[in-house]
């Protein structure tokens, strides 16, 4: 019998059928879902057990899968497959992906799309294994020279990261570029409760691809052009094809915003730190949203832009010493203070650590809404202390642009 | 609303595994949870932990500043733990291996259990961490022991058939052990 079941029971239901997934395998699977026909990787804490899944799967599947010698085999391996249209991934971690700059670059410029995922660890150099965010900049200012951008896209939980996979393969295909999904150590390292749901991009013939030139004219993927009007055409053309990305691509999630005072900006691991933080914000009375960027780049300004004008201040918090911060800036424009809160070297700024940065933003914010400001605004000096740095809240920066002063 | 946990001893008492058995039954339930080992350095130096949160909504931050209960399997982890634990939480501490050791605290609600001894009696001190759970679960409450029974024998059966008997004997002297003490 089959009769009809409450949707509450059905609901239930699905919670209990989830599976416990690691972060790194389910990444690896998804890929997998999603049609990845070759892999090229180089092992490296905290990202190992991706490239152990995909050793295993991958086989079982009859499809590729290439330990490379190093970062930099793995990727050009990548360029070649990807250049016969194949569906292409590799994966590593901060120190890795420093390593595949070079070909980052010559793939934006030869348009091959590729999908590389960074499980981030503390920086820089060979820094540690714990989770950072510190690799924001190179992800979304350029791994390589030239005037380039790639997507990069960054999950805040193992269920999102599996989804994104398959829009990371969408994304690499549609606009012909490499994708980064990021993601710190943390979210590889943990489980979670995941739904098998999976997404398989629809397959599309490449007018580009080397598939072999028999009965047609040959193809030619490259990146060099030495004629200059030659080459800025082509940089004007991949210009127009990041307008359209920015456009149509921009992804970001807003939560508790529609009556905040204050907002918390994050991705990822710190985004989540931020919703705890935010629980007991408005649990002591201090209405404070969260909104969270989806895609690095491009980065939601325009919303973020919209939202400023209608709250006091902005926390941006990141295990980082201040990356995404200064992409907060820029699309705030002073309209309201931003505040800074960070952790680095493998560390994760706690709950409680971010309610006191709140906490301090809120006094700034106070001070600025107060009728008496004026009467203060003679002595400007007076403002002009350093915001106290206590043990717990050693990152703390603030740069108040309203009234005059900062 | 959430409740966190951390699992801390030597590498080798299962405490990663038995936080995973933790998390499954929580998914039995019906509820949320987020399972972290530690995996930085101090890895390396000996201990080892693994953070278990367990809530009815999306987990939020996966870093914890006040544990709700902490489970402590030798000197070194009571030591980094205890001062961690919320305010009235929970304290199980490995008597086994801890004696008569102090936390220097008297706001928590210590449980002293010999999980290592209750082990040994189930048929393998391995199983110490499963006896914990047990207690851990008799006391709080936050999982159904019939979940935790049907994860153990989902992850224990996997590999080892041959040890489900007496995983599920540890988990069950453990729950029987947790419920009884005052």
């Amino acid at each position: 019998m089959t009769g009809e079941r409450e949707p509450g029971a059905q609901a239930d239901a699905n919670r209990r059928a989830r599976v416990l997934m690691k972060g790194n395998e389910a990444i690896a699977e998804a890929a997998i879902q999603a049609g990845c026909d070759a892999y090229f990787g180089y092992p490296i804490t905290p990202q190992a057990e991706l490239l152990e899944w995909m050793a295993r799967r991958m086989l079982e599947l009859g499809r590729v899968f290439i330990q490379a010698e190093s970062e930099l085999g793995a990727i050009n391996m990548a360029l070649g497959a990807a250049a016969t249209g194949a569906r292409v991934m590799v994966s590593s971690s901060s120190p890795g992906i420093s390593l595949m700059a070079e070909a980052m670059s010559y793939m934006a410029g030869s348009g091959t799309p590729m999908v590389l995922v960074n499980i981030m660890r503390a920086g820089p150099g060979l820094g540690g294994i714990g989770p950072s965010q510190s690799d924001y900049f190179q992800a979304t200012k350029g791994h390589g020279h030239g005037d380039y951008r790639v997507p990069v896209l960054a999950p805040a939980s193992i269920g999102e990261a599996m989804e994104l996979m398959a829009t990371s393969f969408e994304l690499a295909e549609r606009y012909r570029t490499p994708v980064m999904l990021v993601a710190d150590g943390i979210l590889g390292q943990a489980m979670e409760p995941v739904d098998l749901r999976f997404r398989t991009p629809e397959r599309q013939t490449f007018d580009w691809a080397l598939t072999g030139a028999a009965g047609r004219p040959g193809r030619v993927i490259k990146s060099i052009d030495l004629d200059p009007e030659v080459l800025e055409r082509r940089n004007l053309d991949l210009q127009h094809k990041y307008r359209e990305i920015a456009r149509r691509e921009t992804r970001w999630e807003g939560w508790q915003l529609h009556d905040a005072d204050l907002v918390i900006v994050a991705y990822g691991t710190a985004a989540r730190v931020a919703r705890t933080a935010i629980e007991r914000a408005r649990e002591k009375g201090i209405r404070v949203g969260l909104f969270r960027p989806i895609t690095l780049w491009p980065f939601p300004s325009h919303e973020l832009a919209r939202l400023s004008r209608h709250v006091g201040g902005i926390l941006t918090v990141e295990l980082s010493a201040g990356q995404m911060v200064e992409d907060v800036r820029l699309a705030v424009e002073g309209r309201c203070p931003v505040a800074f809160h960070g952790r680095m070297g493998g560390l994760v700024p706690t709950p409680d650590e971010v309610m006191g940065a709140l906490k301090a933003l809120k006094g700034r914010v106070d001070r600025i809404a107060s009728p008496e400001r004026h009467a203060h605004m003679a002595p400007v000096s007076r403002w002009h202390e350093p915001p106290e740095r206590t043990e717990a809240e050693p990152w703390i920066h603030e740069r108040v642009r309203r009234g005059g002063r900062r | 609303m959430d409740h966190s946990v951390v699992f801390a001893g030597f590498g080798g008492q299962g405490l990663l595994f038995t936080g995973q058995v933790l998390a499954r039954a929580a998914i039995k339930d019906g509820l949320e949870v987020f399972w972290i080992p530690s995996y930085g350095p101090e890895m390396r130096g000996g201990t080892a932990s693994c953070t278990v949160i367990v809530g009815d909504t999306p987990i939020g931050s996966p870093v914890v500043d006040r544990f709700d209960a902490a489970v402590a399997m030798n000197l070194p982890s009571l030591r980094k733990f205890a001062p961690r634990v919320a305010p009235a939480g929970l304290l199980l501490m490995n008597t086994s291996l801890l004696g008569d050791e102090e936390t220097g605290r008297s706001d928590l609600v210590e449980m002293h259990l010999q999980c290592t001894d209750l082990a040994a009696l189930c048929g393998d001190d391995k199983l110490v961490s499963v006896v914990a759970l047990g207690a851990l679960v008799a006391r709080t409450g936050w999982v159904t022991p019939d979940s935790v029974r049907a994860a153990l024998r989902e992850m224990a059966g996997k590999k080892r058939p041959e040890v489900v008997d007496a995983d599920l004997g540890a988990f069950d002297a453990g729950f029987e052990a947790g419920a009884a003490t005052p």
